[in-house]
């Protein structure tokens, strides 16, 4: 027993060892500044991480080629693989490791709000581009996002629904595995009955991420007679929702979030079950803004494909990032994240970025058109 | 009154339809889980990448313009293939060294494949071509799509192929002989290294099969698609009894009924509660499965 103990204490003393020379060596060589992202680069939400790295890498070009203060700036990427437990053991590695300055990430709420507190306890602060669930930015003041949150979103279609649309009788499908729907889900129900229309059904219609048989669910649907549909998901799901509910002859205008704002949605929907579905989101390609159709235009020649709003998003939060790298006092945490949280008026592509009081990003959303050849700009919404 | 019982008996109806549909595909993945069980004893968990594979070989053959009735074949023989290839670089080299490295290496196996896939082939999900038109046939009220038909139809097909290669034919005899007695068969002259080749073989393809068809009947392949369904697979043939062909069958198209119900007439996200608590009632009242026997008959 006696020995055991010894051969443990041992081991640890060695790992403890390698541990602090690992820490010793990887600090960063001067003349660099070091920040962590965190994306879903593979699994069910893959599209949406790759698209915000590209944003991040084709801003990374433009801002090294200056400098900030005279250092260039070093992003690491890591995957989260869409799962929030990953998503926090990314995030531990990326403090603890390579001793980053700042965070960026993720997409998907459940992942950011895994990693968040994390990050408010090393008290390295954490930018999210795209994670619009209202909990994400309470974890604490390290913690902000530069895109709107639910809260506006949901009012936002809500409101688009009973006034443009006209619908009276909505249905809601929510999925149970995802904080994001959940949010957008809740925020429309009360926003939708506020206005004098009715909600559907006497239970959830819930599905979980990874699902791929929706036909019962929709029979069940189908019954209560609704005029349109409120489906908060993410486009994995959703185009399969929208293929199979148009095969059952349910020709009705199912309403989603940014969370259907990618290229795959329409692959896997069909052509029919495209049709006639609308979106609030971050950014449309469509806008006007010079702005946009030069970011649109660089974009599409560098990755071959048009930006979706991910895209955008990850373009803007590194130039967010830089802009508050060059007002920090010092590159401290400390400094960065005061300086990220008295971002004021900052022009990007996704509108203009104010951070408020609750670390949020104040700006405009835009409703899409879901149509065979991609989204279709409709309105554009001011907060 | 009368037509909310109108209703409801539309409604169970149509619950019905689309759960021998998804039923039908446990099924066929759940094949392949108890025959390999039934002659080595081991539960592979590779299987639901076997499925992966065919559907993938499928998506890629249709996208090359080929008709589905060329298609699917294409697609088991290259699951097929894949699995007797992993039984003989893998499993075969193991088999003598005990039931839990089995165990391991197979989800070894199985995370390697899933993410190899990933890595080939990138996460995206990917659309499946309309290989044929998607039609729904009524049947008074209740909708029956043409893609379901030939889920039901290629299952049944299927099945009956099965049946008589094992139990008419004289590979089916020395399967049986081989689950009965690995050590007799092979002294009465079996070659019985052939035999677990061959029971691989068949079971990755009746997986391939299913592959293919969920890729044609949800519209999506990707490389993790193997994970849940493989786990319910393996669900529906420990329900049906593991190691009893029939027993497979009964237990996916039980897995899918009871699942498509739970859905309609409760809460959906009950759905895989009820089935997993069904599958502990069922093996609390019968330990060997619905059609298993505590006799040691396999295959």
């Amino acid at each position: 027993m006696k020995i055991c103990f010894k051969i443990l204490a041992l081991c640890c003393a060695v790992t403890m060892t390698m541990t602090m020379m690992t820490v010793a060596f990887a600090a960063a060589p001067k003349g660099e500044i070091k920040v962590g992202a965190v994306f879903p680069m593979t699994g069910p939400s893959a599209t949406f991480g790759q698209e915000s790295v590209n944003g991040i890498k084709m801003g990374l070009a433009t801002i090294n080629k200056a400098g900030i203060k005279g250092q260039a700036l070093k992003v690491i990427f890591e995957d989260d693989k869409g799962e929030p437990v990953e998503a926090a053991n990314a995030v531990r590695k990326l403090i603890n490791i390579d001793k980053v300055v700042t965070l960026l990430g993720s997409v998907a709420s459940s992942n950011t709000l895994a990693a968040a507190p994390i990050a408010q306890e090393a008290k390295i602060p954490l930018i999210t581009p795209a994670s619009t669930n209202e909990k994400v930015t309470m974890a604490g003041d390290y913690i902000s996002r530069t895109c709107f949150t639910d809260d506006f979103q949901g009012v936002v279609m809500a409101k688009f629904a009973f006034e443009s649309l006209k619908k009276t009788r909505a249905a809601i499908i929510v999925d149970n595995s995802s904080d994001y729907s959940k949010g957008l889900s809740k925020v429309f129900r009360e926003k939708f009955t506020a206005l004098g229309g009715t909600i559907v059904g006497k239970s959830e219609y819930a599905y979980q991420q990874k699902d791929t048989d929706f036909r019962s669910l929709l029979q069940k649907i189908k019954r209560e007679n609704p005029d349109v549909i409120w489906l908060p998901g993410y486009y994995t799901e959703a185009g399969l929702i929208l293929k199979q509910a148009r095969e059952m002859g349910m020709n009705l205008p199912f309403l989603g979030g940014d969370g259907w704002d990618s290229a795959t949605l329409q692959k896997l929907a069909g052509p029919e079950g495209i049709k006639g579905n609308y979106i609030s989101s971050h950014f449309s390609s469509e806008d006007k803004d010079p702005m946009v159709q030069n970011f649109v235009k660089e974009y599409t020649k560098l990755y071959k494909q048009a930006p979706g709003a991910m895209a955008a998003l990850g373009y803007d939060v590194i130039f967010v990032l830089a802009d508050a790298l060059k007002r920090a006092k010092t590159f401290g945490p400390e400094d960065i994240k005061m300086a990220i949280n008295s971002t004021t008026n900052f022009q990007g592509i996704t509108g203009n970025i104010t951070i408020d009081k609750n670390r949020n990003a104040q700006k405009s959303a835009v409703v899409l058109e879901t149509t065979a050849n991609g989204f279709a700009f409709k309105q554009k919404v001011a907060p | 009154m009368s037509d909310q019982v109108a209703y409801f008996f539309q409604d169970l109806g149509q619950y019905l339809i689309n759960g021998i549909a998804q039923g039908s595909i446990y099924a066929l993945v759940a094949l392949g889980y108890t025959m390999v069980y039934g002659i080595i004893r081991l539960i592979n968990f590779a299987h639901g990448e076997f499925y992966m594979v065919g559907a993938f070989v499928g998506l890629f053959l249709i996208q090359a313009h080929l008709p589905f009735i060329i298609a699917l074949p294409c697609a088991m023989l290259g699951s097929g293939l894949l699995a007797v290839t992993v039984e003989r670089l893998v499993y075969r080299p193991i088999r003598k060294a005990g039931k839990i490295q089995a165990l391991i290496t197979a989800l070894g196996v199985s995370l390697l494949l899933q993410y190899l896939g990933q890595n080939l082939l990138g996460a995206d999900p990917r659309p499946f071509p309309d290989a044929l038109e998607n039609k729904t046939y009524m049947m008074g009220p209740l909708m029956i799509s043409k893609i379901q038909l030939i889920i039901i139809v290629t299952t049944v097909i299927l099945m009956g192929a099965l049946r008589y290669l094992v139990m008419y034919t004289k590979i089916g005899k020395a399967m049986r002989a081989t689950s009965y007695n690995l050590e007799a068969a092979e002294l009465m002259g079996i070659d019985t290294n052939k035999i677990i080749s061959f029971t691989f073989f068949v079971g990755a393809a009746l997986a391939g099969a299913a592959g293919v068809l969920v890729g044609m009947y949800y519209n999506t392949v990707e490389p993790m698609m193997g994970m849940i369904p493989g786990l319910k697979a393996f669900v529906a043939a420990v329900l049906g009894g593991i190691g009893v062909i029939p027993g497979a069958v009964l237990g996916g198209l039980v897995l899918g009924v009871a699942e498509n119900l739970v859905i309609g007439f409760w809460v959906s996200t009950y759905r895989d509660a009820i089935a997993f608590a069904i599958l502990i009632i069922i093996l609390l009242i019968r330990p060997a499965g619905l059609l298993g026997r505590n006799t040691r008959e396999k295959v």
